[in-house]
């Protein structure tokens, strides 16, 4: 697989011109975009934007229209079933709900693909169960419970766990902060930065949350009218004279979750 | 697999140097584990290990956390381990390994088989005593709501009570025909194919009659509706539960009891008697046609056979039942609905509880109402 390369940065998601419609309402219009290798990439958008959908659309729970999209350098489409499902074991997903098997224990839950996929001895599944776990921030108390005795914040950390199961490459975040309080909403993040640098991954972050947006992403795109309509760093996104960006990032909200670093530029005048 | 294809070993008296290999990931972790076992094991006397990692090429968190056991190992026995030749990148996950306990997963591991069997069983028995208090307690909200209703009548959910009487017995009168119908068929027929050996042919009408009217249409009945409503009523509110709306309701002002419980278990109570009439006057008919047709008592001979071998008394101990039957199915029901916790596999069991109980007390009921009538005459 020879992954394409961008500045001397590895390529691992190329999409271009994905279109993705539900009915007659094409929700994503030809969208473009580029997530290197190691990097936190966050995706911003209006709610009902698609911001989700591209998401669903790369890891193949949405059939696009048209368009392509490349992962590790092999696009999706061409692949067959076992190339699929190979490529598949280097993502991880975290869902907006968790997504965690009401029926399994936590510990379950964590050995779920591991058990399918690597026909491991059970006392070293075990023992990984645990250290994913530590490694979000839980212990070994939590291993017999069901994700019902979960609170929202543990949920969310179970499930990062699991996507981390395989190890994967990448791991795809929708909306990880989301009904978290600020505190564990920050801790999340920083524990996501954490992971990022621990295990090497690349993270692709649906969000809605400024302060993750500026505290761990090291990149940032915008998701406008169906299409990708800014990608870089958040100083490009402060700088953008783009009405829709001008007002999500140095709105009146914005200001005051960043704080010094919006007041460093030149105010909005929106 | 091939040896030292992870490890190579270079012992020196004491003193233990190995050095790593290849690719320490996920998809050799069964192998390499098997590697690190067995180094684990051998060299007893070793004091001081030194494991090199600079050759292996890529660690995921399999690599590290099997190398960590491998460190685990060495210094349990007492043993000094230095791990060198780490890439930097790394750095943290191993420390990330070093931290992690398993202290709570050892003795998660503790217990016998025989123990677990007894702690279970020890289990179920708590368990069962739970759920009679669940029911009592029911009894009582069902009791106090029922005061409330009386006390402010325009206050009482008329249109969910109707609503229910339909869902349980209008819709349910075809099968309950139909299956209370084929049983009245087959008991006819059983009967008529063993009486006529001694030529007693005609006592099958007594037998049918009896049986029916007595038994087997109100036993039929509610186990029909044990299983068609009482598992509606227990999957209704335990979605509801799961979903918090019965905790929505309650910060309303309304009381879950009077609102979603009281009007399901007054419909089971109206629908099971109509249902039983009906079911019973289905059998009745469906005996007489066997009678007719198979054993050649012509329906004015039946009918007439019919009137002398039952009373009114026995049509009532049927009917009687009925409502207490009821009563109890939409308990259980409710009671094990409400118990639902937040998953989907609490739903289902909760769900299979509630029809299993509802069945057994029925049955429960019946001796007792059986001993009851017998000691008054009936």
């Amino acid at each position: 697989m020879a992954a394409a390369t961008n500045g001397g940065r590895e390529v691992v998601i190329e999409a271009r011109g994905v279109e993705v419609g539900f009915g007659d309402r094409l929700v994503l219009k030809g969208a473009d975009l580029d997530v290197y290798r190691g990097e936190i990439l966050g995706f911003v958008g209006g709610s009902g934007a698609g911001k989700s959908v591209l998401m669903r659309t790369i890891i193949g729970l949405i059939k696009k229209r048209s368009g392509t999209i490349k992962v590790f350098g092999s696009d999706l489409d061409a692949l067959g079933d076992d190339e699929r499902r190979a490529i598949e074991r280097r993502w991880g997903v975290l869902f907006q709900q968790g997504a965690l098997f009401s029926s399994l224990t936590v510990m379950e839950n964590l050995q779920f693909t591991v058990r399918e996929n690597l026909k491991l001895p059970q006392r070293l599944m075990d023992e990984l169960a645990v250290a994913k776990l530590e490694m979000v921030g839980l212990d070994a108390s939590v291993c017999r419970k069901y994700p019902s005795e979960l609170s929202g914040g543990m949920t969310k950390r179970v499930s990062l766990a699991r996507a981390l199961a395989l190890d994967p490459e990448i791991v795809f975040l929708d909306e990880p902060t989301s009904g978290l309080d600020p505190i564990g909403a920050g801790d999340f993040d920083t524990l996501i930065a954490t992971l990022q640098r621990t295990l090497g991954l690349t993270v692709y972050m649906v969000t809605h949350d400024l302060d993750s947006l500026s505290t761990v992403c090291d990149r940032i795109a915008v998701l406008f009218d169906g299409k990708v309509i800014a990608a870089g760093t958040m100083e490009t996104m402060l700088k953008s004279e783009h009405p829709w960006m001008k007002e999500y990032f140095r709105g009146k909200r914005a200001r005051a979750a960043m704080g010094a670093r919006a007041a460093a530029l030149p105010a909005s005048s929106g | 697999m091939k040896n030292g294809q992870f490890l190579r070993e270079n012992l020196q008296g004491d003193r233990l140097a190995l050095t790593g290999a290849g690719v320490w990931t996920a998809a050799d972790a069964r192998a390499l584990e098997a590697q690190i076992d067995r180094l684990g094991r051998s060299h007893p006397a070793v004091k001081s290990v030194t494991i090199d990692m600079a050759p292996v090429e890529r660690l995921d968190t399999f690599g590290a956390w099997l190398l960590e056991r491998l460190v685990r190992a060495f210094e349990a026995r007492g043993g000094k381990v230095e791990v060198t030749g780490l890439k930097a990148d790394y750095r943290g996950l191993i420390d990330e390994m070093r931290a992690v306990k398993l202290d709570d997963l050892d003795r998660r591991r503790g217990g016998t088989p025989l123990s677990y069997a007894l702690s279970s069983i020890g289990e179920n028995i708590v368990s069962v005593g739970h759920s009679f208090v669940a029911i009592v307690n029911m009894f009582g909200a069902l009791v106090t709501a029922i005061l409330r209703v009386l006390k402010r009548p325009l206050s009482f959910r008329m249109t969910s009570l109707i609503h229910q009487v339909d869902m349980v017995a209008w819709r349910a009168v075809p099968i309950v025909l139909l299956i209370t119908f084929l049983i009245g068929c087959i008991i006819a027929q059983q009967g008529l194919f063993h009486f006529r050996k001694f030529g007693a042919d005609v006592y099958v009408v007594d037998m049918v009659g009896i049986l029916v009217l007595r038994e087997l249409g109100v036993l039929i009945v509610c186990i029909m509706v044990a299983g068609r409503s009482g598992s509606a009523y227990t999957a209704e509110l335990g979605s509801m539960k799961m979903r918090e709306e019965i905790d929505a309701l309650q910060t309303m002002g309304f009381d879950p009891i009077e609102v979603l419980v009281l009007p399901r278990i007054l419909a089971l109570i109206i629908g099971v008697p109509i249902l039983t009439f009906i079911g019973s006057m289905a059998a009745l008919y469906g005996g007489g046609l066997v009678c007719w047709l198979y054993g050649g008592i012509a329906p004015d001979i039946f009918l007439s056979r019919l009137k002398e071998s039952i009373a009114l008394n026995t049509f009532e101990v049927g009917m009687i039942k009925a409502p207490f039957m009821a009563l109890v199915i939409g308990v259980v029901a409710c009671v094990e609905g409400l118990a639902v916790k937040g998953s989907a596999e609490s739903l289902g069991r909760q769900t299979t509880a509630s029809v299993v109980e509802a069945i057994f007390l029925v049955i429960v009921m019946d001796g007792l109402f059986a001993i009851f009538f017998a000691s008054i005459g009936m």
